[in-house]
């Protein structure tokens, strides 16, 4: 086998298997679909098993997929899974039952243009979904939306490290650009899977075999009794007040001095970065702010951002989904325009800055 | 031998398959009912009991306690 | 001797096994859950695995047994407990990990989860309660009524041309080349109690000794969907299921494993 250098040239769904294994994953339970098939087939090459112990299974569907992630996380394992849209939409009930017994999953969604079985081309149509909880109920999920391959081995650790600290779903919304384009990436170093005794000390909520000195865990996202699940509803929305005030990440380019602001996210920001430069070029003064964390959003951060601006386009490859969470942020303060492309159809930068001017000046 | 059974009458439903089970005739229904509303049975003829714990193994929600002793003659 | 002499701690033959808590169960009187919760309790009791065991609960009337078994469990959604149980049995192989499932989680919409999960040879034990009804809903018709049997969505009885025929899972597990123990009990007399918690016992430690998957069918009563009292649901459950439904061992490597 040979020697995993560190600074390698690879695909972002290869990026997120390297760094699954090395953040000390125990489990990647997975169902093949394009386009992030790699994910499940670089772990299967890379035997897993045979060196840290971590499981690799693919599941007969994506439903059987989310609830082996339920699983393994309700016992207090570091569990994931991938898939893309269509697949997604099938780990929704999963999803919103692991919100409500509070586990720590994590799950990557590749996205591909919808709706429906749509096409195999990138998109990135799938963020009311990831945002709004696709699944029944009060519920949020933290959202990372990755725009490089190095990102895509960044946010894996990342990921695990937020689920495990607020108890709380978390997943990594990619897109078939970031999934599939080759760039270099430094891969995290190794860190060791928790013995089996850091797992109990870590999780004592979990259902690792009840011993004698406690009582039984229970992982459940039922409660038949109101005055009590108002009660467990109230402290998942303190909770993700928590997360809204401590874990909002961004990256803002050339944004203090600009007169218009692109908004975008994942393969949009990086078509976005372009786009910046073509317009500065022209003489106009354009920055771009990047939404790092879908959920939580930087609603105060775009707010402050925005303001004395002459206008912001919000760049996505959907119909208009991230621009509600800009509008509701801006709050009328300076206009907002959204350009998209669908279909899986990826824009030019030539067609962001085309459409700022048409729609902004 | 010789048997005795203890009913715990707060979990019995009155499903009374302790009563079929039962060979010797032991159980009844006591024609109460308990404090969930259901009625409950009663050892009725005790002394008939001997222990072969075929009510306890039928019951359901695990009401009865059995015990045995071998008689000395 | 009077009663009172006989009742020492020292006489006790029978008594509710410890690990079955004293919370009421939600049951129906005279309903087959009590008596399979009792043996799983008894034999989880008896292997000495209290500390290790996992069990994984449906949606079903049995949604609450983990009120009732002092265990750690988990609640899968409708039908994905194989699913859950492979993950928490893959992440911690030397737990004695089982889901209890009744025929609508199982053999309805969660047959997916169930086959391939056995057919993955996971090492887990499947309880499957199968009464042929769905209770906890009201008494609608499950994949397993019987043709003729009438449920509150076939009220002139089970047709198949309209409502298609019967499955029998547990033949269906038996074809699967990862299930180590295949078996079907039941639990309304002192005799198949016994048998029944033996298979029970055969099937979580053939799951311990990593042999494979397991299905332990317990062909049940549901008294209050048939609309019989306890003691005839039994005896209807005797006429009926059991020609359906034979009892007894389908499959059984674990002697070759």
């Amino acid at each position: 086998m040979a020697e995993q250098k560190d600074v390698v040239l690879m695909k972002g769904n290869e990026a997120i298997a390297h760094a699954a294994i090395r953040c000390g994953c125990d489990g990647y339970f997975g169902y093949p679909i394009t386009p992030q098939s790699e994910v499940i087939e670089t772990l299967a090459e890379l035997k897993p098993w045979e060196t840290t112990g971590m499981q690799v299974v693919q599941a007969e569907s994506e439903l059987a997929s989310i609830y082996m992630v339920y699983g393994a996380a309700g016992a207090g394992k570091r569990a994931m899974t991938s898939s893309s849209s269509p697949g997604v939409a099938l780990m929704q009930e999963g999803i919103t039952y692991m919100a409500g017994a509070e586990l720590p999953g994590v799950f990557v969604n590749v996205q591909r243009g919808g709706p429906g079985l749509g096409t195999i081309q990138p998109s990135q149509g799938d963020y009311f979904q990831a945002t709004r909880g696709g699944g029944n109920g009060d519920y949020n999920v933290i959202v990372l939306a990755p725009a490089s391959v190095q990102e895509m081995a960044d946010f894996v650790d990342l990921a695990f490290e937020l689920a495990f600290k607020y108890r709380n779903p978390a997943m990594i919304l990619s897109d078939g650009v970031i999934g599939q384009m080759m760039e270099k990436v430094v891969l995290p170093p190794f860190k060791p899977r928790r013995t089996d005794e850091e797992v109990i000390a870590q999780c004592p909520w979990a259902s690792t075999g009840k011993t004698k000195n406690r009582k039984r865990n229970v992982i459940t996202s039922l409660e038949l009794k109101p005055e009590e699940m108002e009660k467990r509803n109230l402290a998942l929305q303190e909770k993700y007040k928590q997360i809204r005030e401590n874990e909002v990440r961004y990256e803002t380019q050339q944004c203090d001095d600009a007169d218009y602001l692109i908004v975008a996210f994942g393969s949009a920001a990086r078509i976005g970065e372009k786009a910046v430069e073509i317009a500065r070029e022209e003489g106009l003064k354009v920055g771009l702010f990047r939404p790092i964390t879908l959920w939580p959003f930087p609603t105060k951060e775009i707010a402050q951002m925005a303001k004395g601006k002459k206008g912001v386009l919000v760049a996505e490859i959907n119909a208009g989904q991230m621009v509600q969470d800009v509008r509701l942020a801006i709050n009328g303060a300076v206009p907002v325009e959204q350009f998209g492309r669908l279909g899986g159809i990826v824009p030019e930068p030539e067609e962001i800055v085309n459409a700022l001017k048409t729609k902004l000046m | 031998m010789k048997g005795a059974i203890v009913i715990d009458t707060t979990r019995c439903k009155g499903c009374v398959l302790c009563v079929e089970a039962c060979p010797q005739n032991v159980i009844a229904l006591a024609g109460k009912v308990n404090v969930h509303g259901y009625p409950y049975v009663e050892a009725v003829k005790q002394d008939s009991c001997v222990g072969c714990a075929s009510c306890g193994i039928v019951c359901p929600d695990g009401c009865i306690t059995v015990y045995r002793k071998r008689m000395e003659d | 001797m009077e009663a009172k002499d006989i009742m020492s701690p020292e006489n006790v033959v029978y008594k509710k096994p410890t690990l079955l808590n004293d919370t009421n169960m939600h049951y129906c009187p005279g309903c087959s859950h009590g008596v399979v919760h009792k043996l799983v309790a008894e034999v989880i009791e008896e292997m000495g695995l209290e500390d290790k065991a996992v069990g994984v609960s449906p949606v079903g009337c049995a949604v609450f047994a983990y009120n009732y078994i002092d265990i750690d469990w988990q609640e899968a959604a409708h039908g994905r407990a194989p699913a859950i149980a492979t993950g928490i049995k893959r992440c911690w192989p030397d737990r004695l990990v089982f889901t209890y499932q009744g025929d609508g989680d199982l053999a309805c919409i969660g047959t997916c989860e169930t086959i391939h999960a056995l057919n993955r040879g996971e090492n887990i034990v499947i309880i499957f309660v199968n009464n042929a009804i769905y209770g906890m809903t009201g008494g609608q018709m499950a994949p397993t009524t019987l043709i003729g049997q009438k449920t509150s969505t076939c009220p002139y009885g089970r047709d198949p041309e309209i409502h298609g025929y019967p499955l029998k899972m547990a033949d269906i597990a038996a074809q699967l080349e990862g299930t180590c123990y295949v078996t079907r009990q039941s639990v309304e007399s002192v005799a198949s109690i016994n048998k029944a918690k033996k298979a029970l016992k055969k099937a979580f430690q053939a799951s311990m000794d990593g042999k494979g998957s397991s299905l332990v069918e317990f062909v049940s009563t549901c008294n209050s969907g048939w609309k019989l009292s306890p003691v005839k649901a039994n005896e209807w459950m005797k006429e009926n299921m059991f020609p359906f439904y034979p009892k007894g061992d389908l499959k059984d490597t674990t002697g070759e494993k």
